[in-house]
């Protein structure tokens, strides 16, 4: 058995991880709360995030933390062009155009990425890479601690947007009853292109946080999106709560179960939770009844 | 109810809304087969027909969210055919949809704070308190989900909404549809008292009678078309109306 001390450790290292998936997940799930699809180009843009972070540092010497104040809202804009100028118009509202859109949108993306950078690994070197943050006996690793932060504050942020702004509580509204929506004048347009854009920028913030500890190469994203995925069906199809509850809870997992079973199996526990939960609550841990 | 007085001419001399010869549909099925009528300032006229006819696609073309094929819309003297809904809104012709479309996630108060999506800060404040005296239990209710309430209190929330829309004139839906018959008498009483003071409706029911009681004016639609119009009191006397109205 390992002493308790390694097992505090992993279990709030992984809480932290579990901060970044939840970043992703939040996306995910804004978007589909919405406009009731899936957006298959989300691992794609995460890519690009990650590239912009590394682009930053590797040409401009930026630290990738402070490097959010650019990527953040270059994502945002990514997000509302994609989806109000590409999404939007090439599927005409029918909902599994949208779906194949956005697949083709996330190819195009990673083959354009594929063409710029091939399809060598990036990484940045930081001098905190490696910090650890003594907290009482517990030793955490310094980005993680920025990680769970800033995910934490990136959730706060989104929650005054949906409930104390004009813009958030259209959101909400055109998330179930678009014609109510229009009828009072919001631009529905506008808003399913905004949704794109917040769910964008969290990933603009996710990628800051990743590229310290992780690399870059054109398929990174689409493995993240997995895992978010699944927290996204684990926390609620559309929940933002779930998302955030749903990611602390698997990297808490993910890290546990690569603690027990050693780090190849470590995803082994996502699935087995994620079966788990499904099993008893199939509209996930926060998802409507019906 | 006390008799509106009626101005010298049915018509006022230019009226607030007037619709031209407008089609529209869906796909490649016309509904609407060039349908012309007017509302005046201060006028409640009402919108009757069968189920079918077009009504709602009347009231979906004339707020934007269905596009017309051919025809004119003019509101409070400029050309809105064609506009986006968020443009009509902001020229202050507002529909109340039939079966309400209120935002069941969001609390009573925030239903009514999107009512005011396209008007300023100030306004909305304003418009709120107002909204809350007209309808002293969504007060009650503000900070209820609006898909908890009753039937009834979901009806006052989408009128309420409208309200706080800032129209200039209103148009409703079959506003009393799955009322109960004491809330439908209180419902009509209510755009009485609208109408009263100074805002101009357009009603669209299947309650002929009670419609054409309060109506100044009435157009009668079948199968996309003007049947029958003119001066409410006339038409309820005119036997022609059952055939029309029951398609007999
Ligand atoms: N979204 C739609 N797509 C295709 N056809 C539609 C659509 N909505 C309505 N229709 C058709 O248009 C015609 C007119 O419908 P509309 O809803 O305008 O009637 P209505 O007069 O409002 O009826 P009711 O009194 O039952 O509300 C009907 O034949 C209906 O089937
Ligand atoms: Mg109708």
């Amino acid at each position: 058995m390992y002493s308790p001390l390694i097992v505090a450790e992993a279990l709030l290292n992984g809480l932290m991880l579990g901060a970044v998936y939840a970043l992703v997940a939040l996306g995910l799930t804004l978007v589909y709360g919405v406009l009731h699809i899936v957006n298959f180009a989300h691992g794609a843009f995460l890519t690009v995030a990650m590239f912009g972070v590394w682009l930053a540092w590797s040409q401009l010497g930026m630290d990738p933390y402070l490097s959010m104040i650019l990527i953040v809202p270059a994502m945002a804009a990514l997000g509302y062009a994609a989806q109000r100028w590409i999404i939007g118009p090439a599927s005409r509202g029918a909902d599994n155009s949208i779906l194949l859109v956005t697949l083709g949108l996330s190819i195009i993306i990673q083959n354009g990425l594929l063409a710029l950078f091939s399809s060598d690994t990036r990484t940045i070197d930081t001098d905190y890479a490696f910090q650890v943050v003594e907290l009482g006996p517990l030793l955490l690793s310094f980005p993680r601690v920025v990680g769970l932060g800033a995910a934490l504050v990136t959730a706060v942020v989104l929650w005054v947007i949906l409930n104390r702004t004009d813009v958030g509580r259209a959101i909400r509204a055109v998330a179930r009853e678009k014609l109510g929506a229009s009828l009072v004048g919001i631009d529905v347009g506008h808003i399913y292109a905004v949704t794109f854009a917040i769910g964008s920028a969290c990933l603009g913030v996710a990628a800051a946080l990743l590229m310290p500890v992780f690399y870059v190469e054109p398929n990174t994203g689409a493995a993240f999106v997995l895992v978010a995925f699944t927290i996204v069906v684990l926390g609620g199809m559309g929940s933002v709560v779930g998302a955030l509850v749903g990611g602390l809870l698997i990297g808490v997992v993910e890290s546990a179960s690569s603690l027990w079973f050693g780090d190849s199996l470590g995803q082994i526990g996502i699935f087995l939770i994620f079966i788990a939960v499904l099993l008893i609550r199939p509209t996930g841990l926060f998802g409507a009844r019906q | 109810m006390s008799e509106v007085p009626m101005p010298a001419s049915p018509m006022p001399e230019t009226p607030m809304l007037e619709v031209a010869d407008l089609r529209a549909g869906y796909g490649e099925a016309e509904v609407l087969r060039g349908v012309s009528l007017t509302v005046g300032a201060g006028e409640i006229v009402a919108v009757l027909g069968a189920n079918g006819v077009g009504k709602t696609t009347l009231n979906m073309t004339l707020s934007g969210v269905l596009k017309p094929w051919s025809g004119a819309i003019r509101f409070n003297g400029a050309e809105i055919g064609g506009a986006k809904p968020p443009a009509v809104v902001a020229a202050g012709l507002v529909h109340v949809p039939e079966g309400r479309k209120i935002f069941p996630n969001l609390s009573v108060r925030e239903n009514l704070e999107l009512g005011g999506y396209r008007v300023s800060k100030s306004g909305r404040d304003a418009n709120l308190q107002r909204a809350f005296d007209t309808f002293p239990r969504l007060k009650e209710r503000a900070g209820q989900y609006a898909g908890t309430l009753s039937g009834g209190e979901q009806q006052m929330l989408a009128i309420g909404r409208g309200l706080m829309s800032e129209p200039k004139l209103l148009i409703l839906d079959e506003p009393s549809l799955g009322l109960s018959p004491l809330l439908v008498e209180e419902m009509f009483g209510l755009i009485a008292s609208l109408a009263r003071d100074g805002l101009p409706i357009m009603l669209v029911e299947q309650n002929v009678v009670q419609s054409l009681d309060l109506a100044s004016r009435a157009y009668i639609l079948e199968n996309g078309e003007v049947a029958m119009q003119g001066e409410a009191a006339k038409l309820a006397a005119d036997p022609e109306l059952k055939r029309a109205y029951l398609g007999l």
